[in-house]
């Protein structure tokens, strides 16, 4: 079951707000309904099923609602109407110290603009969640402590907030969400106060300590860029409203209607899709096939080279038609003609990355996972193709 | 169109108020003249010179070398003036009426924040305590609590509680929306959220509150002597009154003294504790 499910919430504001749910079901649009009665709709009738372990990113424009939406989930705004349930339970018909349970144990959140708070130490500021709690001193600080060193803050316990730069302050306010171990981490903005540089190192840390922490992640943004860097899957809003839900590949490649699309197409593609995305079959034969039947094979389907690989699918390294058919003449055996150096990466390499390395190199690129087991070969016009916006072409072969 | 009987329907409001509460009063006046009296003793119980040099460790602590210097010199010189006892006992109507002005305004300054409701109610009142001339709520006082230090305590709470209250109202509502919410966010109760976050970060607000509050008790005090409040206003006041202008000028000059003392512990203490921190 989903860790979080959203039925069907709206947030209005201003009095007569009923009212105005039932003039939006009616088919009223958000101007309309400002303009006439005066009512602002934050969020419109939104729905969505996050599961454990994912990294749910919210994205739209500022005024779409989604700091709102986000603030709905733990009723620091409380909604006009629907059901928010976190593990089942709804959230609004909890009682106060209920809902208090909840933020204290099971949803933490991360602020934009840091909210750190400046009379306390870092390590201070890291223990508050833990304070309120009363659990106790050695322990809570064992936590903090924990958390700090998660973030990379070690050593900087004893400053003020005031004293550290942006992107360290970022990481307080993290190491203090995380210094509660919630299950779910709500991250408005995290990351759009600091410089871009900064912003990346952060997206890529949160993306480490998700793999590692294994966190649900509710994170908003008004940045495609990130959406597409950091989501698992993206909802995108648009006054107030979600327009789509899906994965970054999905928004990219079936944009929902022209809102998205116009909202996606000046993505730089190649900084979003991974080599899994343009990689294609792999030809391989095992090492104890001899030279004709390597190059029998490459002649059945037309291609100048083949991969070797082991028993159990391991790349071992790559021939070519041209060694072959000397090896053949010569009488040698495949392991001496075997390029054993040729370019591999892994599955989620960007494709911009993959460039440079498929123009540079002689033999196609192989795609490894983990284990160095061959699941796909990356071809140059594949690369182009995905740039140029089509989806799988499956006329090109493997030569590079 | 015939004049509001205004004044007597406050004559007959006050009479009612002194017959009906006077138990209450009594209790109310026991208590003031018991804290005033017990600062009193607590002052002269020590001999001059000793207070003089407690006040000095307590300056040098503060961290301030000139404040200490200055302490020293102002109270040796009140003592060789002799407007020792007065001015202790002026001290301790200071401090009493400043403590209850603390206790008061403090809880309806945050009250003052946290209410809309509240706050209207409030600040007007506010406004007319600061504005109505001391003088006339100084005989109501009179006729609740009768001549001598209490309606003086009660005037200079009445006089001197705005600026507390004020303050902390403001202290409390600067504190960024962002930082109430985190605490919000993470499982705060109410009273966590205003002790561990609020409440210090409104201090710096809050002590400048109490820092005018003292300041303004401390201006009352030759009113308050004129129902008979002793110390250094009565003291004052006899001068000027028997046209002695030399003689008044030595008590305005222990008052002076006093107040600056005053005004500089009260403002220190906030940053030595920050300093602390």
């Amino acid at each position: 079951m989903a860790i979080l499910q959203v039925k069907n919430v709206s947030k209005l504001f201003g009095p007569g707000a009923e009212q105005g749910l039932q003039l939006l079901e009616q088919g009223w649009s958000k101007a309309r309904i400002a303009k006439e009665k005066n009512i602002t709709v934050g969020v419109n009738r939104v729905s969505f099923d996050i599961q454990e372990g994912e990294i749910f990113v919210i994205m739209g424009l500022s005024g779409s609602g989604k700091s709102t939406l986000v603030r709905l989930l733990n009723r620091l705004i409380e909604p006009t109407s629907g059901e928010i349930l976190i593990h089942g339970k709804d959230l609004r018909k909890m009682n106060k110290e209920q809902l208090r349970e909840v933020r204290r144990k099971t949803i933490s959140m991360v602020f934009q603009k840091f909210a750190l708070f400046p009379h306390r130490t870092v390590l201070d500021n890291v223990e508050y969640g833990l304070e309120i709690q009363k659990v106790n001193k050695s322990k809570r600080r064992e936590a903090a402590m924990k958390a700090l060193e998660l973030v990379g803050l070690k050593g900087w316990e004893d400053k003020m907030p005031d004293e550290l730069s942006g992107g360290m302050q970022q990481r307080v306010g993290l190491a203090r969400a995380l210094a509660n171990d919630p299950e779910i981490l709500l991250m408005d903005e995290a990351f759009s106060a600091l410089d871009p540089l900064i912003r990346r190192d952060m997206q890529d840390e949160l993306i480490e300590l998700q793999d590692k922490m294994k966190k649900t992640i509710v994170f908003i943004t008004h940045d495609l860029d990130e959406a597409l860097r950091i989501g698992d899957r993206i909802a995108l809003m648009k006054d107030g409203a979600v327009v789509q839900i899906g994965t970054p590949e999905e928004i990219l490649t079936q944009p929902a209607n022209d809102y998205v699309e116009r909202f996606v197409e000046d993505v730089d593609l190649s900084k979003v899709l991974t080599a899994s995305h343009v990689m294609r079959r792999p030809e391989a034969i095992t090492l104890d096939r001899g030279p004709r039947v390597a190059l029998e094979l490459m002649r059945e389907r037309g291609i100048s080279n083949l991969f070797v690989i082991d028993r159990a699918k391991k790349l071992l390294g790559v021939i070519t038609a041209e060694e072959a058919s000397d090896a053949m003449k010569n009488h040698r055996k495949l392991e001496d003609i075997l390029i054993t150096d040729g370019p591999r990466v892994g599955p989620d390499t960007l494709l911009n990355e993959l460039f440079e390395i498929t123009s540079m190199s002689k033999v196609p690129l192989a795609v490894v996972d983990d284990n160095g087991r061959l699941m796909g070969v990356i071809v140059r016009g594949a690369v182009l193709g995905a740039l140029a916006g089509e989806s799988k072409n499956e006329g090109v072969t493997q030569d590079a | 169109m015939p004049k509001i009987p205004l004044a007597s329907w406050i004559d007959s409001l006050v009479e009612w108020m002194g017959d009906t509460f006077s138990g209450f009063f009594n209790a109310i006046s026991f208590i003031i003249e018991g804290i005033v009296e017990f600062f009193t003793d607590v002052f002269m119980l020590p001999h001059p010179y000793l207070f003089i040099v407690i006040l000095a460790v307590l300056a040098y602590l503060l961290g301030r070398l000139p404040l200490t210097l200055f302490t020293v010199i102002g109270f040796l010189i009140i003592e060789n003036l002799g407007y020792w006892p007065q001015t202790m006992s002026t001290l301790s109507l200071v401090i009493t009426a400043g403590l209850i002005s603390i206790v008061l305004g403090v809880p309806l300054g945050i009250w003052a924040a946290y209410s809309k409701t509240a706050s209207r109610i409030i600040i007007p009142i506010l406004d007319f305590m600061q504005t109505m001339p001391a003088f006339v709520y100084l005989l109501p006082a009179v006729t609740f609590f009768s001549l001598g230090v209490v309606p003086g305590v009660i005037a200079s709470v009445i006089f001197a509680i705005p600026p507390t209250i004020r303050l902390t109202r403001l202290g409390i509502m600067q504190v960024s929306g962002e930082l109430t919410e985190a605490a919000d966010a993470f499982g705060s109760t109410s009273g966590q959220k205003l002790f561990k976050v609020q409440l210090p970060l409104a201090m710096p607000t809050l002590m400048a509150g109490i820092n005018q509050t003292i300041m303004l008790c401390l201006s009352m005090v030759v009113i308050a002597s004129m129902i008979g409040a002793q110390g250094i206003g009565a003291e004052v006041y006899r001068a000027v009154t028997q046209l002695q202008i030399g003689k008044g000028f030595e008590a305005g000059l222990a008052v002076v003294i006093l107040a600056i003392v005053l005004d500089r512990f009260t403002q220190n203490i906030f940053k030595t504790k920050k300093r602390g921190a």
